[in-house]
């Protein structure tokens, strides 16, 4: 099994730890893992700008770089959303995409439905309470969650996941999946609004005694953690996969 | 009415100015949006009945032509007087011409975001008619002169204390009584007195059945009732899209439309509207006004399926922290930031971005539109129109060109590390990131690429 390691173009430049903690992940299970040299970006900020020019170039460029591996896996479900959903807006008819689509895995996801794993390649003791955040394209467009809408039973990857770590405690914040107000572009469009969702997003993890605030995609705990941290305040932000690595600490 | 140049960030900017209004704002809309969880989790078959909504409404457009005839005839076979306008002007033309002919001087209305979005108040009342609202909360805003900031709860903008002032100048009550009982007493006694005297009533349309002719009205406070019993002349307004084929499909949106709206399991009143009453005179006009653009639009026709719940207003956490007055289209929110741009896209462009697509919308919606990615696709309009502001149009060209070309993003993303740390606060701080109160990230020294390139090199 030969791995495309999918890392987003802002994880690059700002979170190599995540990304370094993610091949790791894969490499303690076994896995072949192999990053493309030269990957960009998925064109997600182009897209959710209107850009299709740009988006259908991007998604073409994407596709010629990981078609040939067996899985794609990246350390965010908004960016591997923007893969399986949004990419058939501008390339559904490319026979490469048609046969990448459904390998393209969020690094969770994959752990769980390709890998089946029920323990970490190196145990990891965190005897610290950690409230769960629901990034929106996760929950909502890969169903990482039951997303608090839908009248369906309660599921939650993140939550089953993290059993997998000794001496955690879940919490979850009141408003268990409401936007942290990130957004993309939304973040700098909209900044007023988008800070007053994050406050009110910060507020309620703390509100749960929680020491972390836990979640799949980089950009909403980048955007929690300005805030928190403009703020003075004592919760971290801090990716799953940091946890699942026992890199939790140091943060 | 809205200011014609209403650009979303700014109106938004100036609405959180005063943050504890905007915190009891978003809280009271939360509340409906949890009461709403409350109702809907009650029923086993929630997203069963949500399906089958959509597919009465997806079956229902594709034979749109079809069951409009079908209901005009039914309509007419009762007596009622069916009347089709292509356009606002049309619409507002043809009522007032009724309205001229019978000499009426008083007309009593019930909600109807169809007459907000044709302007008819104001065309009206420039010919010389009193337009009386007489859903309470749309007689707040009218009393304020100001358009209704939510389509269900139309001054869900304002405390009991404005109202207490409000009613203080306009009606007389007490100064300072801000109890909403003595409010809603007051406001009642005084709509009574327009209710016995007004000399037509005007309803919108909630749900109009091809197979009977009938139009259905569901209000909580019955003014529907007493504006169409009362008078003499009842036209009822709607949209084309409000047509349902049979009787027995009613049923399904009705137990969708206030658990969705307001949290209840059903409005207070439903009232079916067949022909009218003995002795006086029903007429039916039935508006396009821009609907048939959409209903050719793949990417958008199914915005026509909205039963104006509201739902998508009260899960927004855009719209709760920015209300409904900071859209400049009459409808606000989710729905209203497509069918906006839909209408004009120059104008109304901006609202497509007010939105962080985190998808709870389409998830709320009783007839399952695909909200959020409506409006990612809105923008692509927005783009292409050339409506974007210039600033931000090159910052995406030379995304675009970076993301073909990674040495040159790898060099940007090196720059940036680099330069961000030695940047004077000042200027950090009055980024669009950081002003509102919130730090740069930390910037790494070194990307995941250089580490990964250096380990690959030192495994060789």
């Amino acid at each position: 099994m030969k791995v495309g390691l999918f890392i987003p173009c802002f994880v690059n430049e700002l979170y190599p730890h995540v990304a370094m903690a993610t091949l790791e992940l894969l490499e303690g299970y076994g896995v072949e893992a192999v990053y493309p040299l030269e990957q960009s970006c998925c064109g997600q900020p182009l897209a959710n700008n209107g850009d299709s020019v740009g988006a259908c170039a991007a998604a073409e460029r994407f596709t010629g770089l990981f078609k040939d591996f067996d899985y794609v896996v990246a350390p965010s479900g908004s960016c591997v959303s923007h893969v399986k959903h949004h990419f058939p807006w501008y390339i559904a008819d490319n026979a490469d995409f048609q046969r990448l689509q459904p390998r393209v895995y969020e690094i969770v996801e994959f752990l769980q439905d390709v890998l089946r794993v029920d323990k970490l390649p190196k145990p990891v003791y965190f005897p610290h309470k950690v409230s769960i955040h629901q990034s929106c394209h996760g929950l909502r467009e890969l169903q990482h969650a039951s997303p608090s809408e839908l009248m369906i039973p309660y599921q939650s990857r993140l939550e089953r996941i993290l059993q997998l770590v000794d001496g955690i405690e879940i919490g979850l914040p009141e408003r268990r999946d409401e936007c942290c107000g990130f957004g993309g572009t939304f973040c700098v469009d909209e900044p007023e609004v988008s800070v007053a969702m994050g406050r009110d997003r910060v507020a309620q993890h703390e509100a749960t005694g929680a020491e972390y605030i836990v979640g799949a995609d980089s950009s909403c705990l980048m955007h929690m953690g300005g805030i928190i941290r403009h703020n003075g305040r004592t919760i971290r932000p801090l990716h799953v996969v940091e946890l699942l690595t026992g890199r939790g600490g140091a943060a | 009415m809205k200011a014609d140049n209403l650009y979303h960030p700014d109106a938004a900017r100036a609405f959180l100015a005063d943050g504890a209004r905007a915190s009891w704002h978003d809280q009271a809309i939360w509340f409906v949006r949890q009461k709403r969880d409350t109702q809907a989790r009650q029923l086993p078959e929630w997203e069963e009945l949500r399906k089958l909504a959509e597919q009465i409404k997806a079956h229902t457009l594709s034979r749109l032509d079809e069951y409009l005839l079908q209901f005009e005839e039914n309509a007419r076979h009762n007596g009622v007087t069916v009347h089709f306008a292509a356009d606002a002007a049309e619409h507002n033309r043809i009522v007032h011409q009724l309205l001229a002919a019978r000499q009426v001087k008083k007309l009593v209305k019930s909600k109807s975001m169809l007459t907000e979005e044709c302007g008819l108040n104001p065309y009206l009342e420039a010919r010389g008619i009193e337009v009386i609202d007489t859903d309470l909360g749309e007689r707040i805003v009218q009393l304020r002169h100001e358009a209704p900031s939510h389509i269900v709860m139309p001054a869900i903008h304002l405390k009991k204390e404005q109202i207490s002032e409000l009613f203080h100048e306009e009606l007389g009550t007490e100064a300072g009584n801000n109890d909403p009982t003595y409010l809603t007493h007051a406001a009642r006694a005084n709509l009574r007195q327009h209710f016995l005297t007004a000399d037509a009533g005007l309803t919108g349309v909630n749900f109009a059945v091809a197979e009977t002719g009938g139009v259905v009205v569901c209000t909580n406070e019955g003014n529907a009732d007493l504006g169409t019993a009362l008078p003499r002349l009842h036209i009822a307004s709607m949209g084309i899209e409000k047509i349902i084929p049979k009787l027995e499909h009613l049923g399904v949106f009705t137990r969708l439309l206030a658990r969705s709206a307001i949290g209840s399991p059903v409005t207070t009143y439903t009232s079916h509207f067949h022909r009218a009453r003995p002795g006086g005179e029903m007429h039916i006009v039935i508006v396009d006004n821009g609907r048939s653009d959409i209903l050719g639009n793949p990417d958008f026709y199914a915005s026509l399926r909205c039963i104006r719940c509201g739902a998508c207003m009260n899960t927004c956490p855009v719209y709760r922290r920015s209300s409904g007055h900071s859209y400049s289209y009459v409808i606000p929110g989710p729905i209203g930031s497509t069918l906006g741009p839909s209408r004009d896209i120059k104008k109304h462009g901006s609202m497509a971005f007010a939105c962080t697509t985190c998808g709870s919308c389409s998830n709320v919606c009783p007839v399952r539109i695909n909200l959020h990615e409506q409006l990612i696709l809105q923008r692509k309009r927005v783009f292409d129109a050339g409506a974007l502001k210039p600033a931000k149009k090159m910052g995406l060209l030379a995304m675009r060109f970076l993301t073909r070309h990674p040495a040159l993003l790898d060099g940007a993303g090196k720059a940036m590390r680099k330069v961000v740390p030695i940047l004077p606060e000042v200027i950090k701080d009055s980024t669009a990131w950081s002003r509102p109160g919130r730090e740069l990230p930390e910037m790494p020294e070194h990307s995941f690429k250089e580490l990964y390139r250096r380990s690959q090199e030192n495994k060789q």
